[in-house]
């Protein structure tokens, strides 16, 4: 957890630490009203880094149906946050990480950041894809570097920065090397420094660690976590796996299945570091995934369905 | 080592049925060569010169005549696959020119050209120039659509998004582009030789039919394929294999 010295190129300032204050899960409430507890006086109003005012996004399908994919969604994010967003696969939590991030426009509705609209994609939000994209004709450094470049960094302080972000996500040694020749957890970690590096405010993930091995996974949740700590940026996290939710999110957002909305949000009070086999970690899990059953039967559903009429 | 022995083994036998086969003398000689009959073909034919001569002309025009159709190819695939207006319209014209053996431009080149360098260029042009095209449009096409939207997420944009991520993603498809055109390129530049009897292999293998020296003749088709083979499959095909490691897409 602590910094060691040789990291040298200067973090930015955390933002919004949370206390650490030891509470219970509680879990159960509906959308409107999110309750943690203990129950904290109101001190301060804080702009959320990142809204999301009623979106909605429709689509026509290739049969000329309107699709209603995501529903009046409305959600806050604030500063230094890590929320978890879970939901049924063809729940739409990926297209609302895109849309969040710029790179697919919204039928309806309002994305915010610290209040202000935004158009497009913008690199104060930078999105970590579930295929990743790292780009193959570049090494990791390069890839690393993409970002800064794009930015019209200068050189000097591009090389520091490459240099501490690949420490940061241990790769240091691997800098030349072609994404090609990396194995899924290391190429999942140069997403992570790339991402990192353009030094967003916000960073969203779309199911990162879904297509690796429990091990590797669990490795890289410690050190999200530690980065997270670290950097103190605000996280969007999308995911299938409630039980990595509670162990990464502060706060646990539940979609619906077609059309997407949220259906609950839990506050995950649990302390830091977490892990996934924690007994407590696996009972918050658990209830939530009581909630989520309805939607993953859903899905289900319509999937055999689907199979049905082909 | 196993597919070498392989390779060794077919080839011997392969060589063996023709020795037998000129032993038999079923046809004559000079109809149905030995080998040694066209090793010796091969030998006079560069001892005198004439085979560097023609190889060194014919790969001229090659590099002439390919490079201005890579040149124009990827501007024109480009054009096509970037706007939806030309691809509706001189796409399918594209793909329906393709079905013209090179071969018909010849008589076009004549008569606009004469019987010039610049005819049998026009000729390799037109028998590259399409597939090239087209191997660009599909190539852009096919190119994963997440490297665009990475490096939009990552900042970039208009001409730094095209320079940095979207051409670089689409090389393997530009080689697989400039591989076609090369193939293209090679039997249209034979065929025009052939017809246009300037200097070049084309004009050596034609030679040997007026002269009926059967020995010349594959002599000159042996070179033809050596020389396709060692650009095609030795040059193309490793750069193809090594692309296609590097960005995933080997199967």
């Amino acid at each position: 957890m602590s910094t060691s010295p040789q990291n040298a190129y200067p973090p930015p300032a955390p933002v919004g630490r949370r206390t650490g204050v030891r509470a219970n899960v509680f879990y159960g409430k509906p959308a409107s009203a999110v309750t943690t507890f203990p129950a904290r006086p109101v001190t301060e109003v804080v702009v959320p880094k990142v809204a999301l005012d009623s979106i909605s996004l429709s689509y026509k399908t290739t049969s000329g149906e309107r699709l209603l994919a995501l529903d009046n969604i409305s959600l806050e994010v604030k500063p230094g946050e890590f929320l978890c967003i879970v939901g049924p696969s063809g729940c739409g939590k990926s297209t609302l990480l895109h849309l969040i991030a710029g790179l697919h426009p919204q039928t309806s509705g309002k994305v915010l950041v610290d209040g202000v609209p935004a158009s497009g994609p913008g690199t104060d939000r930078i999105l970590i894809f579930q295929e990743l994209g790292l780009f193959p004709w570049l090494t990791v450094g390069g890839n690393v570097e993409f970002g800064l470049k794009m930015k019209n960094v200068a050189k000097a302080e591009r090389e520091e920065r490459v240099q501490y972000y690949l420490r940061l996500v241990h790769l240091s040694q691997f800098r030349d090397s072609y994404i090609h020749q990396l194995s899924g957890g290391m190429r999942q970690r140069v997403a992570l420094a790339r991402a990192l590096a353009t030094e967003p405010d916000v960073l969203l993930m779309d199911e990162p660690f879904a297509a690796l091995d429990a091990q590797t996974r669990d490795l890289l949740h410690d050190e999200l976590e530690r980065i997270w700590a670290e950097t103190g940026r605000t996280i969007i996290f999308v995911t299938h796996n409630v039980r990595e939710a509670v162990r990464l999110g502060d706060r646990v957002a539940l979609m619906t299945f077609r059309p997407g909305r949220v259906k609950q949000q839990f506050s995950v009070n649990l302390p830091r570091p977490r892990h996934m086999e924690q007994a407590d970690v696996a009972h918050a899990a658990g209830e939530i995934l009581g909630c989520l059953r309805d939607e993953i039967n859903k899905s289900l559903e319509a999937e055999y369905a689907d199979e049905k009429t082909r | 080592m196993k597919k070498l022995a392989k390779q060794v083994i077919f080839y011997s036998a392969l060589l063996g049925v023709w020795v037998l086969l000129a032993k038999l003398r079923i046809w004559p000689p000079y109809l149905f060569p030995p080998p040694w009959g066209v090793g010796h073909a091969l030998w006079d034919g560069f001892a005198d010169h004439s085979f560097w001569i023609g190889i060194a002309v014919t790969m001229k025009r090659m590099l002439i005549g390919y490079s201005l159709s890579v040149a124009l190819g990827m501007i024109l695939g480009l054009a096509v696959s970037s706007n939806k207006f030309l691809e509706e319209t001189l796409g399918g014209l594209l793909v329906s020119l393709q079905s013209l053996p090179s071969i018909c431009w010849i008589p076009l080149a004549v008569l606009w050209f004469g019987l010039t360098e610049k005819a049998i260029l026009f000729v390799v042009l037109m028998g590259s120039l399409l597939s090239v095209t087209i191997a660009m449009e599909d190539g852009r096409k096919q190119m994963p659509k997440i490297y665009g939207m990475a490096g939009r997420n990552l900042g970039a944009s208009g001409f730094r998004l095209f320079w940095s991520v979207l051409l670089p993603a689409s090389l393997p498809f530009i080689v697989n582009g400039m591989k076609q055109g090369w193939a293209f390129a090679w039997r249209s530049l034979i065929q025009a030789e052939m017809i246009f009897l300037s200097l070049g292999l084309g004009q050596l293998l034609m030679m040997g039919r007026d002269l009926s020296d059967m020995s010349q003749v594959m002599a000159v088709m042996v070179l033809i394929v050596i020389l396709g083979y060692m650009v095609d499959g030795l040059i193309f095909r490793t750069m193809e294999r090594r692309l296609q490691e590097k960005y995933g897409l080997a199967p």
